[in-house]
């Protein structure tokens, strides 16, 4: 069947909005209320994403296209990629995982090995000079006890 | 005469060495921000604020850096735009119909300047109309109580998909999403956590600046890992750039009505600056008739789209200023400055933080001249930065926004909320649903909530209270047709597409 992708999404959505309708209406409402409450007003917004889900279904526009297999696979590391960059961040201080979240991402935006290494480098450490010394961000560069 | 007197004040702000320096630079920053493949005004916007706010300037001066950075970004779309054919944002698509053709014709260099006299025109008239506009409609946004406030966001929201969405619904979906991400959090009126799962880092909410930079920033590098950076290329060269005086003045009357209309439909809320620049070209396209030429490269067919496009941007300003409601996508994000620096937009910013509000007014008007100077004689200079290679660009600008939003907040859960932003806008705009409505709910979404609730405790619990006043019943009769009319209007006014090699 064509047009999948907007009947897929549709549903999602649909489901996405019940779920939100059912975990408002768990609200736990407090002695000062108002006539409106806590609720109502969230549901009403969910109850109107399930309508236009519905739509989506039954009038679904044209496919779009989607990228090739190799490609979803790249985008999927560079999101687990950046996904371990926000954990490392604050423990490796900033050069060393900059470094390398950088280097594959330009990796994965131009497939040539020599040139990424340099990008991630570079870019590590010339935005560290830029933040911590123009703009004076409070920046950690190397994880404490590795330099004495 | 207020407004001189305003001015005189405006100016004694916007002269100081310190705000000129900053406006400056904000325009130069501006102008390269915009000028990259594939950042335009919003998502430049959008990595600039953590930055701002970290280095710890004050309101005034964060709120002169920012807005100067947005209107360079407008004036250095154009360049990619007409030189690379790829807008930097929405309202770009439309000078990219006459400006890709001129530079294939080898006259990049005249549709630089000319683009850029037109720009100029644009926003130095909107400036103007700002400053005359925005004191009025404030007066009259005094009058509005909860419920007529309710109703213009509810005019906002319906507006926003328009003519720049191709489907109503997913538009829709846009800004029900954009809500219901508003709700996550402490409850206004009770205190009580709702929809957070138990995760206490959802008990704050979710910050729009972390919504921001996932959904324009970090979705855009997710495009360029797609494309692998072919679109970068630059396959035009730009020779001596001359100043084509002749055919600027015969464009004159084409910038003047485009700024014009560009203005109003920049005021529209919602509508914003999509709008502006499809209506001027089509409008321009139409006076000009077939014997014009419009979509073959035309001075006019860019002169329009840039004045249009640029008068919108000041135009969406007056909304943003006087009632707290953005008329486009890059004004939701300046929504977001202005709130993150606790200044209320409103009626009331006009009489309590009128050194706020008109020093943001004369150091547009001085951005601009300094906009004009920096880019025709030195377009030069940015079109060099159109050779930056996207895989040195992007992962760039993917640690930029990773610094600013940490060094903003220090935790690594918005870091976390960052990528997923990113991942969720990137499937929205493979599916032709706009994430500027996302951006706006998300921001307006409490403040929509409150004026409901408000206007419910003061009719205690009656809804047609909401249906009360000439004001509100007008605004809601427009949402209606606002949201109706792009569907039938669709079948007439289809939108050019973009041209392909």
């Amino acid at each position: 069947m064509s047009r999948m992708s907007d009947r897929i999404f549709g549903l999602v959505v649909i489901l996405v909005a019940l779920a939100y309708i059912a975990g408002a209406l768990q609200i736990q409402t407090s002695f000062l209320s108002d006539p409106v409450g806590s609720k109502t007003f969230p549901v009403i917004v969910a109850s109107i994403a399930v309508l236009c889900g519905g739509i989506m279904i039954f009038r679904p526009d044209a496919e779009p296209d989607w990228p090739e297999m190799r490609t979803v696979l790249s985008l999927a590391v560079s999101v687990v990629l950046l996904v371990a960059y926000s954990y490392a961040l604050k423990p490796l201080g900033f050069i060393l995982p900059t470094a390398i979240a950088a280097g594959i991402l330009s990796y994965q935006i131009s497939p040539r090995p020599a040139y990424a290494a340099i990008a991630g480098i570079g870019l590590s450490v010339g935005l560290f000079a830029l933040f911590k010394m123009i703009l004076g961000l409070g920046l950690v560069a190397f994880p404490k006890g590795l330099l004495g | 005469m207020d407004i001189l007197a305003n001015l005189q004040l405006g100016f004694s702000i916007a002269f100081s060495p310190w705000t000129l320096m900053l406006a400056v630079v904000g325009c130069f920053i501006g102008t390269i921000v915009g000028a990259l493949p594939g950042l335009g005004p919003s998502n430049g916007v959008a990595i600039m604020i953590p930055l701002t706010f970290s280095m710890g300037l004050d309101a005034t001066a964060s709120l002169v850096l920012l807005t100067a950075i947005y209107y360079g970004a407008m004036y250095g779309g154009r360049i990619s735009s007409i030189l690379l054919n790829i807008p930097g944002d929405e309202p770009a698509l439309m000078t990219t119909l006459d400006g890709y053709p001129m530079a294939k014709a080898g006259r990049a260099g005249d549709a630089l300047v000319i683009s850029g006299v037109a720009s100029f025109v644009g926003a130095f008239l909107a400036t103007i109309g700002l400053m005359l506009l925005a004191p009025l409609l404030s007066r009259i946004a005094y009058q509005f109580g909860p419920a007529e406030y309710f109703a213009l966001y509810v005019l906002a929201f319906s507006t926003l998909g328009g003519i720049s969405s191709n489907n109503q619904a997913k538009a829709a979906i846009a800004s029900c999403f954009g809500l219901m991400i508003a709700m996550i959090g402490l409850d206004p009126n009770s205190g009580m956590p709702r929809l957070t799962g138990g995760n206490l880092h959802l008990m704050d909410g979710v910050d729009f600046l972390v919504a921001i930079v996932g959904l324009f920033a970090v979705s855009e590098v997710f495009f360029f890992i797609e494309s692998h950076g072919k679109s970068g290329a630059l396959g035009i060269t730009l020779g001596k750039v001359t100043i084509p005086w002749a055919e600027i003045w015969t464009t004159r009357w084409t910038m003047l009505r485009s700024s014009f209309l560009g203005f109003i439909a920049g005021v529209l809320p919602g509508a914003g600056a999509s709008l502006g620049s499809f209506m001027t070209y089509m409008m321009e396209k139409g006076i000009a008739g077939e014997k014009g030429g419009f979509g073959t490269g035309v001075a006019k067919g860019v002169a329009a789209p840039e004045a249009g496009n640029n008068a919108a941007a000041g135009g969406a300003l007056v909304p943003m200023l006087t009632l707290g409601v953005p008329g486009s996508g890059t004004t939701a994000v300046l929504l977001a400055v202005l709130m993150t620096l606790n200044i209320t937009p409103g009626p009331t910013l006009f009489s309590d933080r009128p050194d706020v509000v008109w020093g943001l007014i004369a150091s547009l008007l001085i951005a601009n001249f300094v906009l004009l100077a920096m880019n025709v004689p030195m377009v030069k200079v940015f079109v060099r930065i159109l050779q930056v290679p996207p895989a040195l660009l992007m992962p760039a600008v993917t640690m930029i926004s990773f610094v600013g939003i940490y060094s903003l907040t220090g935790s690594y859960f918005d870091l976390i909320l960052v990528v997923a932003f990113g991942v969720l806008g990137y499937v929205l705009r493979k599916m032709d649903v706009p994430t500027v409505p996302v951006i706006m709910g998300i921001l307006l979404g409490n403040q929509m909530e409150k004026q409901l609730r408000d206007a419910m405790v003061l009719s205690e619990g009656d809804w047609t209270y909401l249906f009360s006043s000439g004001i509100s019943v007008g605004l809601i009769i427009a949402a209606v047709l606002g949201f109706l009319a792009p569907m039938f209007l669709r079948r007439y006014m289809t939108k050019p597409q973009a041209i392909s090699d």
